[in-house]
């Protein structure tokens, strides 16, 4: 089959950046998005060209490395699926196929469609955390969670911070992503003792990054590859406002 | 104080306070919808107008009433801010536009236009109160007598007929009501996950809620200038 891309060409952050047409032909429809990109990039190559420069690792969709605004959506027309996990039989032979990187102020270019998300690494580093006794570990019965608690927990833990809630996001918000970070950690016993300091300084930090504000149209839900709910963003605002008013942390 | 000052000031700075502010406000606003709506529906059940211009006059003279009256203001201008603020605060959060977008399978037209639907609904709002509030409260309205109660009260009824002698008006107070409509449907359920009032048990009731709230409302609001247009014209 053959594609009709317009992928989106920039140097560096520092210049500006266009979309360039490519027709990419001979693909196999179970060829994954991923694997069209190498083939066009090939040919690019075998042309002297230079390559398109993309994010990629496991290419099985839980490293949370691949994103690309396919046809204007993140990660493409698939649902709960990654860049890695669309497959070209979801296209029709001869399509326009639109390829961007994720747009926020927060995550600059580095080059075409690689983008730094180095945002969501200082969140978490601003309060994504549990601080653990070294020695030995105590027996887990010791810790009893309820089973429901365990269940969200997981299903927060699921998220793989690729940023496509940010992109798909008309506001450029991250808070699903954050939510979910802190959801992870909020429902469950390791959890509790730095609780309300955490909601305050990852939210802080995220708006320090330059996110837009959530208003609750939950675009992120729909598009987000790990299926991360929006429960997590009113989870997110009670322990923020708990940890605001009632807190003496500052 | 000053720490409370402070800690409050801190907390409507972050997004998530902006979030909450816009829900708390958006509430309040809708019992504010409530009451009026109800006010005004004794339009529909006495063509003389006196049943009305009762109500109103209760209205428009109980201390208390007129307390609320500078907290609504109060609540209608901070709903106001904070919207423009964050409007401004996520255009700029994605300097770059996407050359192709593609939100129509993931998110409603109505949750991605608040700014907009609510910019229109300011807009009315400011023609309405010129049209009843400034009427009532600083112009000298002719005084009606009322049958029963013999008390002179302002004819409040009387500028309705007059204001909605026009079909031109009576089609601007009707379309704002579809903005008021679609402003809801998205309003009234997010105000509620702001808040952080998302909740198995209650999910739904909220949604319907809030979707009964949308579409009755502005219908009755949307009646009343058509019931007196046609009462009074035809």
């Amino acid at each position: 089959m053959k594609l009709n891309l317009k992928v989106w060409r920039q140097k560096n952050a520092a210049t500006a950046g266009k979309l360039v047409d490519y027709t990419v032909d001979n693909l196999n429809p179970d060829m994954s998005f991923l694997e069209m990109i190498d083939v066009l990039n090939d040919e690019l190559v075998k042309k002297g060209e230079e390559p398109v420069a993309f994010d990629h690792d496991c290419r099985e969709g839980i490293c949370g490395m691949c994103g690309m605004y396919i046809n204007g959506r993140a990660h493409g027309p698939n649902h709960g699926a990654t860049t890695c996990q669309l497959y070209l039989r979801k296209f029709k032979d001869g399509d326009k196929v639109y390829v961007e990187p994720w747009r926020s102020r927060a995550f600059p270019i580095i080059k075409d469609l690689t983008v730094d998300r180095s945002a969501f690494d200082h969140i978490i580093a601003a309060g994504g955390f549990v601080s653990v006794n070294t020695g030995q570990s105590q027996d887990a019965n010791n810790l009893p969670v309820d089973k429901n608690d365990a269940e969200k927990a997981m299903d927060a833990a699921a998220c793989i911070g690729c940023g496509a809630c940010v992109a798909a996001c008309p506001n450029g918000s991250a808070m699903l992503f954050v939510s979910a970070k802190i959801s992870q950690l909020a429902l469950l016993p390791q959890g509790q003792p730095e609780r309300d300091i955490r909601a305050m300084r990852m939210v802080e930090q995220m708006d320090a990054e330059g996110f837009g504000n959530c208003s609750n149209i939950s675009a992120c839900e729909a598009e987000c590859p790990k299926e991360i709910k929006v429960s997590n963003i009113a989870r997110m605002n009670r322990d923020y406002f708990a940890a605001s008013v009632c807190s003496e942390t500052k | 104080m000053a720490s409370v000052a402070q800690k409050s000031s801190a907390l409507f700075k972050s997004s998530i306070g902006k979030k909450f502010l816009m829900g708390l406000t958006g509430l309040f606003l809708v019992t504010f919808l409530l009451v009026h709506c109800f006010i005004n529906s004794m339009v529909f059940f006495d063509s003389t107008g006196s049943l009305f211009n009762e109500y109103a006059h209760f209205m428009g003279t109980n201390i208390l009433i007129r307390i609320a009256e500078v907290g609504l203001f109060g609540g209608l201008i901070l709903h106001v801010i904070d919207g423009l603020m964050l409007f401004f605060q996520n255009r700029a959060a994605r300097p770059e536009k996407y050359a192709y977008s593609d939100y129509s399978t993931n998110s409603t037209w109505y949750s991605r236009s608040m700014a907009l639907l609510g910019t229109l609904l300011l807009m009315f709002l400011i023609l309405h109160l010129a049209h009843f509030w400034v009427q009532s409260r600083f112009m000298q309205l002719p005084e009606v007598d009322h049958p029963q109660l013999k008390v002179p009260m302002i004819n409040l009824y009387g500028l309705m007929v007059t204001t909605f002698s026009s079909p031109l008006i009576v089609a601007v107070y009707v379309l704002a009501q579809i903005s008021l409509a679609y402003h809801l449907l998205h309003g009234f359920k997010s105000a509620f996950q702001s808040l952080g009032l998302n909740h198995t048990k209650y999910n739904q009731l909220i949604d319907a809620t809030g979707t009964v709230f949308s579409i009755i409302i502005p219908l009755i609001f949307a009646a009343m200038p058509i019931v007196i247009y046609l009462r009074h014209q035809i």
